[in-house]
């Protein structure tokens, strides 16, 4: 499973939303491949019945009071958008014709 | 010289005998910024007229409304915003990207009177290990140009080092704040996660992720922490536990302390001179009266690989907000909303990046989720385990910070595992979740060695007492590089 083909790679750039060229692809699926490998020596460890770590401190589901607050200031959220009409987000066409 | 050899303790006096106003101090850091900086290429972006502006108006607060930090200039790193002032995480994707609010830390950071004075380079989004990871600059080691600073945050550490600014904040994921404090010969904190507030921190890895001071000596490092430290609303993986007065408690002794040498720490990939440097720190802090035992983390081996999937696989996640739609680098000349996604992704991201972005989103597919993903999280609590052990008998644990002294620019950069492994010492500590400090103790041919020492959950009150019972019985940090002095 440890090498990644140049096929692979353009499937998971695709997923991660990466456009990529073939030379890339190259590039990627070898040095990721070596990294995957490297990943198998987790493989030497028997972790039947251990419990996955997703978080090392033991709080869970932290709650406020439900009072409504103040957000931030909708003109001021707008300040990095390269592309804006009428206090809008405007995006290329989501759909082809 | 500079008035920024001198301690907070010491600028405080300054400030109160009249020797020099606050505005002084902010012009001495943008003085040597304008001096060094051509050469160190620490700062990404300046806050000259707000800094000015703001010293101004903090030299007429009485003094004893001050506290101790009060009036001192400092540093940030470019992954933590700051309003009105650039925020880029040394990225191309973020070019221009001007944050509309502050992080929880630059508000407390303005609370206790400090003045940021400009934001500091990294690899980008904190993936590196060398500062040759920016899209903008690469970050030299004060101790010898030819070097780099250490990563993530390497200019956060070169800057501190340089005396460009007495204090800064970085953050450390896998080693990122305690690695460059090592090889630029100066004190880091990584604080047990959860201590320190992530609102504001462009997340990486969200379960690893902290903020943390960097300064020249333990005691400043101490009062940074006791600063920025605490439980926030707008982080609910904050920890709401108390943050102790550490500097009350810095008083050289500690007669009785149970120190802990894992074995792993100074076997295989160490080099001699880590080695050497950390075994005469043993006998120091053995003659102030501590007892050393070895032990064993028998999983510290795995740490590397599992990092690299968990950390990755969480860095996939938290940078799909980076698209092209509402902040950020835009891709020109698409026909689509896919193909503006992509292209925006491609044109913004670096190799190293994307490397990472891909590992973290193949190690989440479906297929190979539980080889990888899950694989990796069961080791993880292997790791964790290692340390709750060790921590039952000990109250800290030593070990040198990185297997080496710095190494040169250029040296690494294509071969991404070799990259990886300047981080083997540090990375366990952030699986685990628990504290751990970086100080300087020798050097190798002219480039700064660290000390590493790391404590229980919430412990860095223990940590801090150690670190500074040995800095008072060694010199280190008072030697200063070379082109501390100024051209």
């Amino acid at each position: 499973m440890a090498k990644l083909s140049k096929e692979e790679v353009k499937h998971v750039a695709h997923l991660a939303r990466l456009a990529i060229t073939d030379e890339e692809a190259e590039k990627f699926a070898e040095q990721l491949g070596k990294i995957t490998d490297f990943a198998q020596t987790l493989n030497e460890l028997d972790t039947t019945n251990v419990k996955p770590t997703s978080h090392v401190l033991p709080i869970v589901n932290v709650m406020r009071e439900d009072v409504a607050q103040k957000g931030l200031d909708r003109d001021v959220m707008m300040l990095n958008v390269k592309e804006q009409v009428d206090g809008q987000v405007k995006v290329p066409p989501i759909l082809e014709d | 010289m500079t008035l920024f050899e001198r301690s907070s303790k010491e600028l405080q006096e300054g400030l109160h005998n009249g020797e020099f106003s606050i505005a002084d101090l902010t012009n001495e850091a943008f003085a040597r910024i304008e001096n060094l900086d051509g050469d160190v290429q620490a700062f990404l972006a300046l806050n000259k007229d707000k800094a000015a502006e703001q010293a101004a108006e903090m030299d007429k607060v009485p003094f004893e409304q001050r506290g101790p930090l009060f009036g001192l200039p400092i540093g940030v790193k470019d992954n933590i915003v700051t309003e009105g002032l650039e925020t880029t995480c040394a990225s191309k994707i973020l070019e221009g990207f001007m944050p509309i609010y502050d992080a929880t830390v630059v508000k407390k950071l303005r609370e206790a009177g400090m003045i940021t004075v400009g934001k500091l380079n990294m690899d980008e989004f904190a993936m590196g290990s060398s500062n040759e990871n920016s899209a903008f600059k690469t970050t030299k080691n004060p101790w010898n140009l030819d070097h780099v600073p250490g990563g993530s945050s390497g200019a956060s550490a070169a800057s501190v080092a340089a005396g460009e600014v007495p204090f800064s904040l970085g953050s450390d994921t896998g080693g990122s704040i305690r690695q460059p404090a090592a090889y630029c010969g100066v004190v880091g904190m990584k604080p047990t996660y959860g201590r320190v507030s992530r609102s504001g921190l462009v997340a990486f890895a969200s379960s690893l992720d902290q903020i943390g001071p960097i300064t020249r000596n333990v005691y400043d490092n101490a009062l940074l922490l006791e600063a920025i430290a605490g439980v926030d609303p707008n982080d609910s993986t904050s920890a709401n536990v108390p943050v102790p007065n550490y500097v009350s408690k810095l008083d050289g002794d500690i007669k009785g302390l149970r120190i802990a040498v894992p074995k792993e720490f100074l076997g295989e990939g160490v080099g001699d001179a880590a080695r050497n440097a950390v075994l005469e720190a043993l006998e120091v802090l053995k003659g102030l009266g501590a007892t050393v035992d070895e032990v064993s983390l028998p999983h510290s081996k795995y740490a590397l690989a599992a990092y690299y999937i968990l950390s990755s696989s969480e860095a996939s996640s938290n940078l799909s907000r980076f698209d092209g739609i509402r902040y950020g680098y835009r891709a020109e000349g698409v026909k689509n909303l896919m193909e503006l996604y992509k292209e925006t992704r491609a044109q913004g991201f670096g190799d190293e990046v994307k490397r990472r972005i891909m590992l973290g989103t193949y190690s989440l597919s479906a297929g190979t989720y539980d080889a990888y993903y899950k694989k990796a999280q069961q080791v993880r609590t292997l790791i964790k385990e290692d340390y709750d052990k060790v921590f039952e008998n000990y109250d800290v644990i030593v070990g040198p910070t990185a297997p080496t002294a710095a190494f040169k620019v250029g040296e690494n950069v294509d071969d991404p595992l070799t990259m990886y492994a300047n981080d083997i010492l540090t990375i366990p500590i952030n699986l685990a979740g628990v504290p751990a400090i970086s100080i300087p103790c020798g050097f190798d041919n002219n480039l700064p060695l660290g000390l590493q020492i790391i404590g229980k959950h919430f412990d860095e009150e223990t940590i801090y007492r150690t670190a500074f019972a040995y800095e008072q019985a060694t010199e280190f940090h008072h030697q200063t590089p070379q082109i501390w002095e100024g051209k």
